[in-house]
């Protein structure tokens, strides 16, 4: 039992400084990327001086997401005279928490065998046994489900924010962002469908682990190339319920202002654009382990790699792990990548544009998607 | 829109393609140790491609002797459109021909708007702008006053179509020149202005 918690609380830190770390490195690579794509130089002015010395450490600007934590926090935390000031208070922490609490079930590496990780210390490798622990804060077998109810949630936190502004803006932001989000959650549950029809299971460790094989001899069987519709379609619609660019009525600054956080200032306001950021980082998440194949590099597995024609090549407990991890973040920050490309490089949707994109296009593709692949499924195992 | 374009997708993977194109190539040249940037670090770093009639510092040129060839006609504070130039004259009675100088010139750059009005109206080609701006950008508004021995030596011109007649009681020689020039200098670095970047030419 003391063995799970240690190792559980391993886990679990190790989730929750990822996502922190994402979340404040994401507001860099999205500085510097959009300089970069336009030919500028990004932000480089933000330091951190060694005390007692004249030594900046500029370090390409890395610091200026510090430097916004800190403007954020010693803000004053302005509030609007009429509202409701529980719901007000509330808001911010319902966006944010879920967003943290999808990580749960997303497992970022393969099984981790403790007793061989260890196994210079014999007491603590002897201590642990032979219990094996997949790489996951939980594993629950409705794991996909689990997701999609979290991810239910954050429209709740922002028709609560908008609504208990007392504020026209802020109303109009959140009725904005509750259609927006309903409509394109229907579409990101309707993509993944196939996949579980594809997969036979719910559960992200099992998915994770059924993409380690090959397709045709030489593919490797990742989720984008059994469901490369479904992969087009569940990213557009991600993006749209982070309501990132070109999806961004819900907070279109130059209509309203804000949108739903018009009222919201100092670390309310912070903690809306940092589950913005770390929304980023989940659903870079999400699409790896669904569509990119998880944590394992192609023909790579829990043992080793086999390459195609059956050449396996064994390795070490502990390099495997860790480049499971790493091949994890890679792909996290590959997929991040890509979304702040879309960011700055789309102009933002007509509401209208919005609605029927999402109704008249995606949705009947989605659909069509489905169709396809239940009956090639059905085909095959009939 | 042709049906083509109406169907989202493509058009957008080629947006895509070109702002990832340009990412690529920016980030190619940034870890090859090669600039993949158009603009500068400002102001570090400073662009040496400005157009030849850029407007940038002001200079007041210099008799032979060293003294500003100003003579206080306020010509120039008049047709400021911001209202930076101040101009305070003062009386020369050794000096019959231009009796009147500056005994007090100052701009402020705060709030200069690099019009070249001030170039345009002075009769004596007294003030003139060059094309660089050399050491403006500062923490304290204070430094954005440049008095009179800032103007006429940080870049030291002269009108050499104008020979001047040498003021009673000094040789008219460049060796008094560059001493009186020497010696603004010392002084105006004295007062805190780091902004030399170029000797008496």
């Amino acid at each position: 039992m003391m063995q799970d918690l240690v190792v559980y609380l391993v886990f679990i830190g190790y989730a929750v400084a990822v996502l922190l770390v994402f979340g404040t490195v994401l507001t860099w690579v999205e500085r510097k990327q959009a300089a970069i794509m336009s030919d500028r130089i990004g932000a480089n002015r933000a330091y951190v001086r060694i005390p007692f010395t004249q030594i900046k450490l500029v370090w390409l600007g890395l610091f200026h997401g510090l430097a916004d934590g800190i403007k954020m926090m010693l803000k004053e935390d302005w509030r609007p005279d009429s509202y409701d000031r529980f719901a007000y208070a509330l808001a911010p922490w319902v966006v944010f928490t879920p967003v943290l609490l999808v990580f749960a079930v997303i497992p970022f590496g393969g099984t981790l065998v403790p007793a061989k990780l260890l196994q210079s210390v014999p007491s603590v490798s002897a201590w642990f046994g032979d219990r094996t622990y997949p790489m996951q804060i939980a594993r629950v077998d409705a794991g996909l489900l689990v997701v999609f109810a979290f991810g239910g949630l954050t429209i709740i936190g922002t028709m609560l924010a908008g609504w208990s502004s007392s504020n026209k803006f802020s109303l109009l932001g959140a009725l904005r962002a509750g259609s927006q989000m309903i409509s394109y959650e229907l579409i990101m549950g309707l993509t993944v469908l196939g996949l579980i029809l594809i997969y036979g299971s719910v559960d992200m460790n099992a998915i994770a682990q059924q993409q380690s094989g090959m397709l045709l001899g030489f593919l490797p069987a990742w989720g984008i190339f059994l469901q490369p519709f479904a992969a087009i379609l569940f990213l557009t619609a991600a993006i749209a319920e982070n309501k990132r660019i070109p999806f961004d009525l819900p907070e279109a600054e130059s209509e309203l202002i804000a949108g739903y956080y018009t009222e919201y200032s100092a670390m309310k306001m912070g903690l809306f654009m940092f589950a913005e950021f770390i929304e980023i980082a989940i659903i870079g998440a999400l699409f790896t382990t669904l569509f990119l194949g998880g944590y394992n590099l192609p023909f790579m597995s829990d043992e080793g790699f086999v390459l195609p024609g059956n050449h396996v090549v064994p390795m070490g407990h502990a390099a495997i792990v860790l480049i499971q991890l790493a091949v994890f973040l890679g792909k996290v920050l590959l997929v991040s990548s890509f979304q702040i490309l879309v960011r700055w490089t789309l102009p933002r949707f007509r509401w209208d544009q919005l609605l029927r994109f999402a109704w008249k296009f995606m949705f009947p593709l989605a659909l069509a998607n489905l169709t396809v692949t239940a009956v090639v499924v059905w085909a095959l195992h009939a | 829109m042709s049906w083509w374009e109406r169907a989202y997708l493509p058009e957008i993977l080629r947006g895509l393609s070109i702002t990832g194109g340009v990412f690529l190539t920016n980030m190619w040249h940034w870890m090859t140790f090669r600039k993949g940037a158009l603009t500068t670090y400002y102001p570090e770093e400073t662009r040496a491609d400005y157009a030849a009639g850029n407007r940038g510092k002001h200079v007041l040129t210099q008799r032979p002797d060293g003294r500003p060839q100003c003579i206080a006609c306020n010509m120039c504070a008049t047709v400021c459109p911001a209202k930076v130039i101040e101009i305070e004259a003062a009386f020369d009675p050794d000096d019959p021909v231009h009796p009147k100088y500056p005994a007090r010139f100052e701009i402020d750059y705060s709030r200069c708007i690099f019009c070249g009005l001030c170039v345009e109206a002075c009769p004596e080609d007294a003030i003139r702008m060059v094309k660089e701006v050399p050491n403006l950008p500062t923490f304290d508004r204070q430094q954005l006053w440049l008095s009179l021995p800032e103007l006429l030596n940080w870049n030291p011109q002269r009108d050499v179509a104008k020979p001047y007649p040498a003021k009673a009681g000094t040789e008219n020689t460049a060796k008094a020149g560059t001493e009186n020039t020497a010696k603004a200098g010392a002084e105006n670095t004295a007062k805190g202005g780091a902004d030399k970047t170029k000797g008496p030419a």
